[in-house]
């Protein structure tokens, strides 16, 4: 048996150590006069790195740090929706818009675009390497009944694969197509490991790929593939009418940022491998600011 | 052997990580010990309480409170995570105090998650405390007080367990902390509400295994230091 006063000593050692840890954790979530920014994102830009490049030249220029959550398409929408991030940066045009039409999103603009590929297994069961029409090969797949590998998350590359699907003519059901329910880095080592088809981005893709058993079988627009295939992102803020705690000066100033030449051009830098990851899509010469515009509104103006 | 390689690659990476005083590494455990030691002391606050309470004291429900403690003990993470999200969005009942992704809304989720655990596992030592010294020390004179800081330092060995699973269960939890905490580091790579475990998710996401492992194993060494530390105290108290 101890003593009292030793026991009570231990005890206080181990509060006290607690304590000073905890103490500095609260005060851990310490921001500056303008705040934070928080930025919902999907996974290709920020485990890509591409985030990486562009927020300290941010941070440097407007003294504002920016939390980045990375999560699938749609869930960075929910957030945006709950008013839980002060903008998003994602890649669903067609979720983006819908977005905007309900009034939680406001001044969306183009950033950059890149492509979807569907990568599969060297040996192509499917026999669908070098096809140029994309629902062509899905019907292929669907044929030979080989794996393919879906993200099942919503996120952009979910949205545009039941698209694709869609578009197909084809309902995929059966053991040959499998959810992964998780990223696209991870559904990517899934596929591998798994001998199966995914559709990917091309910058997911470029920086994982050495780590992959994968081929690339058929090929977006960048290489000459089909157009549906093309991979455009669009950055948005909470519309503060909804949301009056959002952080929108900072936001706008973040959108102000990422379509600036500087902005495009730190995107357009941004290399792995050597090769170009994202295309900047911000500038141009035209009055088209690429913003959701009312149907009312709408001229015969290009919309893609 | 061949084939084992990885485990070599993860060990020497984890091993420069530390020697290079890495400091994104260093900020990653930093964020990793304050959340889980901040989480372990409300939590153990709370847990001692009850756990005396329960075991000293007969009650109406007490019976079921043990119950809820002991399906509380294998909470899921992210239970405990989607329940902590929609109480601190924006527009959920503490969406005001503006707490999501920040280290307290992490401190939070793992104090619902690891208090059970601690209060369970202090009920369990409580209760194997020989009744005989319990008698001895009433019939010594002993208060009520007096009678439980008597229990308390019988079972000093389980109750340190306790303080050990809490602090375990903390440090080794990523579902609810990913999702509240929202797994964020600056640009330059200093974490903000990253930890060892969101990191090594991160790493698994971009293929690189190894280095997830590498963090692992770093995480594991910890554990340990910590219970090191924790005996070293205890045996310490008992010379």
């Amino acid at each position: 048996m101890i003593d009292r006063s030793k026991l009570t000593v231990m005890l206080v050692v181990v509060f006290c150590t607690a304590l000073m840890f905890g103490v500095t954790a609260i005060g851990g979530a310490a921001s500056g006069p303008l705040g934070n920014l928080v930025l919902a994102t999907t996974t290709s830009t920020y485990d890509s790195g591409l985030l990486h490049i562009l927020n300290p030249v941010f941070t440097d220029l407007f003294g504002v740090r920016v939390k980045v959550i990375s999560v699938g398409t749609g869930a960075a929408l929910e957030l945006g929706r709950r008013g839980d991030v002060d903008l998003v940066l994602v890649h669903a045009r067609t979720a983006e818009d819908r977005f905007m039409e309900e009034g939680y999103g406001i001044n969306r603009r183009d950033v950059m675009f890149n492509d979807f590929i569907i990568v599969g297994p060297a040996d192509d069961p499917a026999m669908i390497y070098g096809m140029l029409n994309v629902t062509d090969a899905l019907q292929q797949i669907a044929m030979h009944e080989v794996l393919f590998l879906s993200r099942g998350d919503r996120s952009g590359t979910h949205i545009r694969e039941r698209f694709l699907w869609a578009e197909a003519g084809i309902e995929p059901i059966g053991r040959w197509y499998q959810e992964s329910g998780r990223g696209m880095g991870d559904t990517l080592v899934q596929a591998s490991l798994m001998g199966a088809h995914t559709l990917v981005d091309r910058g997911t893709w470029l920086a994982m790929r050495e780590r992959l058993d994968l081929v690339v079988l058929v090929e977006g627009p960048l290489r000459g593939g089909d157009v549906r295939l093309a991979n455009p992102y669009g950055i948005l803020a909470i519309n503060p009418a909804i949301h009056p705690h959002v952080n929108y000066i900072m936001a706008m100033a973040y959108i102000g940022f990422i379509t600036s030449p500087l902005g495009q051009e730190l995107i357009a830098g941004f290399k792995r491998n050597g090769e170009q990851l994202f295309f900047p899509a911000g500038l141009q010469r035209g009055p088209n600011f690429a913003q959701f515009i009312p149907e009312e509104c709408r001229g015969d103006d290009d919309r893609d | 052997m061949e084939s084992f390689h990885f485990l070599w690659v993860s060990l020497t990476q984890a091993v420069s990580l530390l020697l290079r005083l890495d400091p994104p590494l260093i900020s990653i455990i930093d964020v990793s010990l304050r959340v889980a030691f901040t989480a372990l002391l409300i939590g153990s606050a709370i847990a001692i309480p009850i756990a005396v309470l329960l075991t000293s004291k007969n009650f109406p429900g007490r019976q079921f409170l043990r119950m809820l403690i002991n399906v509380g003990m294998g909470l899921p993470s992210v239970i405990a995570g989607v329940v902590v999200l929609l109480l601190l969005t924006a527009r959920g009942p503490f969406g005001a105090f503006n707490l999501l992704w920040t280290p307290t809304a992490m401190v939070i989720s793992q104090t619902v998650l690891i208090t059970p655990l601690i209060t369970g596992v202090m009920i369990s030592s409580l209760l194997g405390v020989d009744q005989r010294v319990k008698d001895a020390a009433v019939s010594l004179g002993a208060n009520r007080a007096q009678r439980a800081l008597v229990i308390l330092r019988e079972a000093h060995y389980g109750m340190l367990t306790a303080l050990m699973a809490g602090f375990g269960r903390a440090i080794a939890e990523v579902g609810s902390v990913i999702m509240v905490g929202g797994n964020i580091a600056w640009a330059d790579g200093i974490s903000h509400t990253r930890t060892l475990t969101t990191a090594m998710i991160l790493e698994v996401r971009r293929g690189n295994f190894e280095q997830a492992l590498a963090l692992g194993i770093i995480l594991l060494t910890l554990v340990l230091v910590v219970n090191w530390i924790a005996i070293w105290l205890q045996r310490r108290a008992g010379r």
